[in-house]
């Protein structure tokens, strides 16, 4: 289980090393999220089109473990956007991957970018 | 500049600072912290959390910038060595002088460590700061490496459970060796202490009570404790936690007064024996005691910032030791006098050795006071014993109500917090009253619940008081005539039913319309499910309209479960299903490897498949005349029926026939909450159908209906609505009532909890329902036909359209199926793995 949560770690914009093409927009559905595979890590991307942003986190919920996070809703508190866990609705930050229900399971986040109509996931190896 | 100089830099001396820069007038005074330790202060009370894996700086109750904006000097890593009262100077070790106009101190305690032969020894700690703790982490890494195991705490108070939670942390076989004969003897009984004992117990943790320790074992280092009897206990590692004693080394060298005990003597001002000094927390000895609770320490800080600042306020002449918290998970609390035993008192207990609670509180013998009490493995009543106790409030007529719960009826035993006296302290960690809440909703100065948060800081502490804080919050705004609603969450100020209503004369059907023209932000897991349920009330759109906003199982048609795979519930109206129809589920179970079990409902569930086999389930079962059974949805799971005349020779009339109906009839519909009916051919009610939304039992000359119970954690039974009437009448009866709870219900509200707030209750109901009260029956009628005549199979909608086949997919970028799935047998059947 731990092995599993030190998979992920959170990626700063600054320090990505690799730009993995997750795919292409159109991939990806609208104000919800999709998940990819990339070697041994899931990842959940979200296009959040409402707010004209795209996000990036670990698929695996920090709670009980499982790849579900993709499949949870989108939304915002205090204009945070997060992400709802589809399990037990605990809600993360989809900015600095807290929860923003206040304990203290956090989600790791990757930098996403957008080039043409491609969508890359930035990691560091 | 007046000079204030506070020595000491933990939770007090940090309080201290918080309350002096928040009031009016400290711009002409200059705050100078001297903190021996090397970082900022951190929350003591959570320590352990560092073993946990929290970090110092999680621990900080500050940051640098704080102290910066505040103006305020912090000076870590400095010794204060001694205080000149005649020239107001004191000295630090490195031989600095630093005048000042008041002095502060907030010293704090160090650990008590008995005078046990050998504690000197290697391996021997104290439990008190983060040096502390990383210096037995540090112990700990080395004699595990060495293969020792055992680690002894000594005191079975509060902060020893609390020490052995993180010497088990450290993955060492803990026990707590306590000289009393039960744990936390200051708070709790023997029974409770026996309750708590055994429940520690459980998670392996020893406990040895009843135990003098006459010497520490070992050459260099410890290699055991030595109990009076003789007994050896054989440990590697000792923490001590077995009380505190004040710092008040620097107070005497500077002539103040101090008690015999330790501690330095201040008034109700704070003030010490020197007009300019103050002392706060626990070095503080106020009425002859120390506190060694947060909360007292905290209104000692407030005072002494006041009494500076030439405020009148002074402390309580009795300070509360009531305490609730949760050691190594266990919830535990204890208020007013948990002991008191004499012929004028009663004690009411309550123990229930399975569940692991014990629950006991001290009632007058005329049953109309409560004078304190304790609680062990529950401790959900503490805040509203602890208000009763604090206001002296009135008592139920049954006192025993108060820890039982009410047997009869359905309000509360703790009454409202309308009932409380301005003076009721609500939040005991930052010391709010009533007063100070209803205060700033009256005079305008807030207006919501978060506003008062940021204004008093209730609620910002343990966090306890929070539901008590919102009624108060609630119960004011309704005194000031404010509408108090129910809104959904912070996206839209309305209720569901303001909801529907908008959507409906708006003609909205798409999410974002309605939050951009009647709401505001991007909405949430809370408020998209509900509009998605507002729009399939109104238009019958089934969930593939609204993947979007549908929570998990309405977005893929079955029900999530433990491991993130899906449950297939194909309908079977009525419970009645062929024997072909029974040989297909079979097969597609053993086809796509599925757990199955029939439901309690009468369905076949099936479990474990995954989002890329989804569609292909269902594709087989649609072809051999299955349908979607809707057991994801808030709407019409299941019509359960008994054997019905067919085949019982006691049944009256067709249940199963009936139930079938039934259950095409409102199949698809979403409501509220989800929705069950039962359907009993006689009085023996073998369909359990007065457990359920709605209920037929056959009787003579027709049916009787039931409406608004259910089964679950809060049983209800249902009501009649209507006796010995036809089958016609029965559909037109629940048309009306399914449809008048669709649009008036809230979010996830049950029938049952609609109904107990109806105002006007049933005989409303019956009213509006059958005798056209309002004017609204041909309105429900045709709204629920237009539902049932637009019914449509969601799992059929998604075979036939490869574009919403697509959503069952588990990558995005990879056919791959998700391979981190992991199953374990189960009675010839599997499960999930557990992590």
């Amino acid at each position: 289980m731990e092995e599993l949560l030190n998979r992920y770690e959170t990626v700063n914009l600054s320090a990505v090393k690799i730009w993995f093409k997750a795919g292409e927009i159109k991939d990806f559905p609208s104000n919800r999220g999709g998940c990819i595979k990339y070697k041994d890590k899931q990842i959940a991307i979200f296009n959040f089109e409402r707010r004209n942003e795209w996000y990036a986190c670990q698929n695996a919920c920090p709670h009980k473990m499982e790849m579900v996070l993709s499949r949870g809703m989108t939304g915002s508190t205090d204009g945070i956007p997060k992400i709802a866990c589809p399990m037990h609705k605990k809600t993360f930050s989809l900015v600095d991957g807290s929860n923003l229900n206040g304990d203290d399971l956090k989600i790791a986040t990757y930098p996403v970018k957008i080039e043409g109509e491609e969508v890359f996931v930035g990691f560091l190896e | 500049m007046i000079n204030v100089i506070v020595v000491g830099n933990g939770m007090v001396g940090y309080k201290f600072c918080e309350k002096f820069v928040s009031k009016s007038g400290q711009e002409k005074y200059q705050i100078t912290v001297f903190g021996e330790e090397s970082r900022r202060a951190y929350d003591r009370v959570h320590l352990s959390e560092y073993f946990a894996g929290k970090s110092a700086d999680d621990l900080s109750l500050s940051t640098t910038e704080w102290y910066k904006e505040n103006n305020i000097l912090l000076n870590t890593s400095e010794l204060i060595v001694n205080i000149n009262t005649q020239n107001k100077t004191i000295n630090t070790h490195l031989d600095k002088t630093y005048e000042y106009d008041y002095l502060v101190l907030a010293t704090g305690s160090a650990a008590f460590v008995p005078p046990i032969q050998g504690v000197e020894k290697e391996g021997v700690f104290v439990y008190r700061t983060i040096e502390d703790l990383d210096a037995i982490m540090t112990y700990a890494k080395k004699i595990k490496a060495n293969g020792a195991t055992e680690a002894a705490v000594l005191g079975g108070g509060l902060l020893g459970l609390e020490a052995a939670k993180a010497v088990r942390d450290l993955e060492l076989n803990a026990h707590v060796v306590e000289f009393a004969p039960r744990l936390m003897p200051r708070q709790l009984d023997q029974a409770a202490s026996d309750m708590l004992q055994s429940k520690i117990e459980e998670l392996n943790i020893g406990i040895h009570l009843n135990k003098a320790t006459q010497y520490i074992d070992g050459e260099e280092s410890i290699k055991g404790m030595m109990f009076a009897n003789d007994e050896l206990l054989k440990v590697d590692m000792l923490v001590i936690s077995a009380g505190i004693k004040p710092r008040d080394e620097l107070a005497r060298v500077a002539g103040l007064e101090v008690g015999v005990r330790g501690g330095i003597v201040v008034n109700n001002q704070m003030l010490t024996s020197d007009p300019y000094i103050y002392a706060i927390g626990e070095a503080a000895l106020y009425n002859g005691m120390i506190y060694g609770l947060v909360a007292p320490g905290y209104e000692m800080a407030d005072v002494a910032a006041e009494q500076i600042l030439k405020g009148d306020k002074t402390m309580r002449e009795t300070i509360d030791m009531s305490t609730q918290l949760k050691l190594i998970g266990v919830e535990v609390a204890s208020f007013g006098d948990p002991f008191i035993e004499n012929e004028n008192v009663t004690a009411i207990v309550y123990e229930n050795k399975f569940s692991g609670i014990y629950k006991r509180i001290n009632v007058t013998k005329d049953g109309k006071t409560l004078l304190g009490g304790i609680l062990v493995g529950d401790s959900s009543d503490y805040n509203g014993l602890f208000q009763i106790y604090n206001n002296a409030m009135a008592l139920p007529e049954n006192p025993e109500d108060l820890i039982l719960g009410s047997r009869g009826g359905e309000t509360s035993s703790f009454g409202s917090a309308s009932d409380l006296p301005d003076s009721a302290v609500i939040c005991s960690c930052e010391n709010v009253t009533k007063g100070a809440i209803c205060c700033s909703l009256i005079d305008g100065t807030t207006s919501t619940f978060s506003d008062v948060v940021k204004l008093t800081k209730a609620t910002s502490g343990c966090g306890g008081c929070k539901p008590m804080v919102v009624d108060i919050v609630k119960a004011t705004q309704k005194s000031l005539g404010k509408e108090v609603k129910e809104s959904i969450c912070e996206h839209f100020n309305y209720t569901r039913q303001e909801l529907f209503d908008i959507v409906k004369i708006n003609k909205y059907s798409n999410f974002y319309d309605v939050i951009d023209h009647h709401g505001n932000g991007d909405g949430c897991e809370v408020c998209k499910p509900v509009v998605a349920s507002v729009f399939s009330s109104l238009y019958n759109d089934t969930a593939n309209k609204h993947v979007t906003t549908q929570d998990t199982n309405d977005r893929f048609l079955g029900n999530i479960q433990r491991n993130g795979t899906y449950s297939v519930v194909p309908r079977m109206a009525g419970g009645e299903i062929t024997p072909e129809k029974l040989i297909v589920i079979g097969e597609v179970a053993k086809q796509f490897d599925l757990y199955t079990k029939i439901t309690g409902a009468q369905r076949l569930d099936l479990f474990g498949a995954q989002l890329n086999d989804l569609p292909a389930i269902w594709k087989i079962l649609i072809d051999n005349g299955f349908e979607t059974g809707h057991a994801y949805g808030k709407s019409l799971r299941a019509v359960k029926s008994c054997v019905g005349n067919a085949w019982c020779r006691y049944g009256m009339d067709d249940s199963v026939g009936f139930a079938i109906e039934l259950e095409n009839r409102y199949k698809g519909i979403r409501a509220p909450h989800k929705i069950k009916g039962g359907v009993s051919a006689c009085i023996r009610e073998c369909a359990e159908a007065r457990g359920k939304d709605f209920g037929l039992i056959a009787v003579e000359g027709g049916w009787n209906l039931y409406i608004c119970g259910n089964g679950g954690a809060n049983p209800k039974h249902a009501v009649l609505l209507a006796e010995s009437i036809d089958k016609e009448t029965v559909l037109k009866y629940m048309d009306r009532f399914l449809m008048y709870y669709i649009r008036t219900a809230g979010p996830l509200v049950r029938t049952s909890t609609w109904l107990e707030k109806l105002e006007g209750g049933l005989d409303y109901l019956k009213e509006v329902i059958i005798f056209d009260r309002i004017g609204i029956c041909e309105t429900l009628d045709s709204e629920m036909a237009s539902l049932i005549n637009s019914y449509e199979c969601e799992w059929n909608q998604v075979i036939e359209k490869p574009r919403l086949m697509k959503r069952f997919t588990h990558f995005v970028n990879t056919d791959e199926r998700d391979d981190n799935l992991e199953y374990i047998p189960l009675r010839d059947q599997k499960m999930p793995k557990s992590w």
